[in-house]
């Protein structure tokens, strides 16, 4: 079996590629599939900290192009699940160290054994950009309902219709079900309208994002919570399941029912 | 405001996104900047103007997206005369 190879990129930074690449690693795994992520966000390095794994960086993806150690010896198992690993980007060189056909080559070598490797792509369309998409099978762009955001993402659509990648699929994060009712925040078809794709998942905002990066377990671990339940979601759309999507629609009755999922938010904030 | 006072249909920021959004991304699509529309539109009045009697305060040239095609739409008033069948 050979793996699926899927890259998450958005364009813009902060939109959350990290969160969801690492949410979707865990996801994935806890699915009992095999899992790499990969870091390719060379010089901001922070997959690492989200996924927890830091402290275990030895050797990275600059280490394995440049042959100071093997492939299998620069990937870190994960803590919790054993068919997780990451492949860390480096910290301190040089964006230019790894090109697009020494990606492609780590993605040939990881095919055979594993289910799929994901790729946190770095924000901007430069060559950190051309690398992580390089080896790609499939794309998903990550975007927020803000014009900044979705601007970034149409440019990226474009790109990689260009690039003859199979269809990118999107995933609109951190919808705040609040604002939507208001009429102060894109819906999710708005965002669709504007940008034309396939919708692969919408990701409610959601505090404990931030809780469980600051502890480095990814939220998708702790299956109650909203974001949670919206990545592990995602996770079985990937693997080809039919599963209904989170509408957070301005629908005061599913919007309150959110809202206490949600947990209390402070009204007039952002 | 007194609308949104009074709970009735309110009109959001998203709305303004929308618009602003849709403007900006024809231009980034199809590469034709606000500046170069404007130059069109000067132009096409220049020509029309050697012609016809046109309001050139009605003039709206817009760009619409379809599946394969950007269209250029320009809604041009003409003034004095009605056209006879």
């Amino acid at each position: 079996m050979a793996a699926r190879i899927i890259t998450i990129t958005s364009g813009k930074g902060g939109v959350g590629k990290t969160t969801t690449t690492a949410n979707l690693a865990v996801a994935l795994a806890l699915l009992g599939k095999r899992i790499v992520a990969i870091d390719a966000d060379i010089g901001l390095r922070n997959l690492d900290v989200v996924m927890g794994l830091e402290n275990r960086v030895v050797y990275d993806l600059v280490d394995v192009v440049e042959g100071r150690c093997r492939l299998r010896q620069a990937m870190i198992r994960d803590k919790r699940l054993a068919e997780l690993y990451l492949l860390p980007a480096a910290q301190t060189r040089d964006k230019t160290a790894v090109n697009p056909a020494q990606m492609v080559d780590i993605c040939y070598q990881l095919r055979p054994d594993f289910d799929f490797v994901l790729i946190d792509s770095p924000a901007g369309i430069e060559q950190g950009f051309q690398n992580a998409v390089a080896g790609a099978d499939e794309i998903i762009i990550v975007t927020t309902p803000e014009v900044s955001a979705v601007r970034d993402a149409d440019r990226i659509i474009g790109l990689i219709e260009a690039g003859e990648k199979g269809p990118a699929r999107l995933v609109i994060n951190r919808i705040k079900p609040e604002m939507v009712r208001r009429g102060d925040m894109l819906d999710v078809s708005d965002v669709l309208e504007i940008l034309r794709i396939d919708l692969l998942g919408v990701v409610p905002e959601d505090e404990h994002i931030i809780v469980s990066t600051n502890k480095g377990t990814p939220v998708a671990h702790e299956a109650s919570l909203p974001a949670a339940q919206a990545f592990r979601n995602i996770a079985r759309r990937i693997t080809g399941e039919d599963v209904p999507f989170m509408i957070i629609e301005p629908s005061d009755k599913l919007i309150d029912r959110l809202r206490r999922l949600i947990g209390p938010q402070r009204k007039g904030s952002e | 405001m007194f609308r949104k006072m009074l709970g009735k249909e309110s009109v959001g920021s998203k709305d303004i996104a929308k618009e602003r959004l849709r403007l900006v991304l024809i231009h980034d699509r199809t590469d034709i900047s606000p500046v170069m529309l404007q130059a069109l539109k000067a132009d096409l009045i220049a020509v029309i103007s050697e012609h016809l009697d046109i309001d050139q305060s009605g003039i709206e040239i817009t760009i619409t997206e379809g599946r394969d095609h950007s269209r250029l739409m320009a809604t041009i008033p003409i003034l004095g005369r009605r056209v006879k069948p």
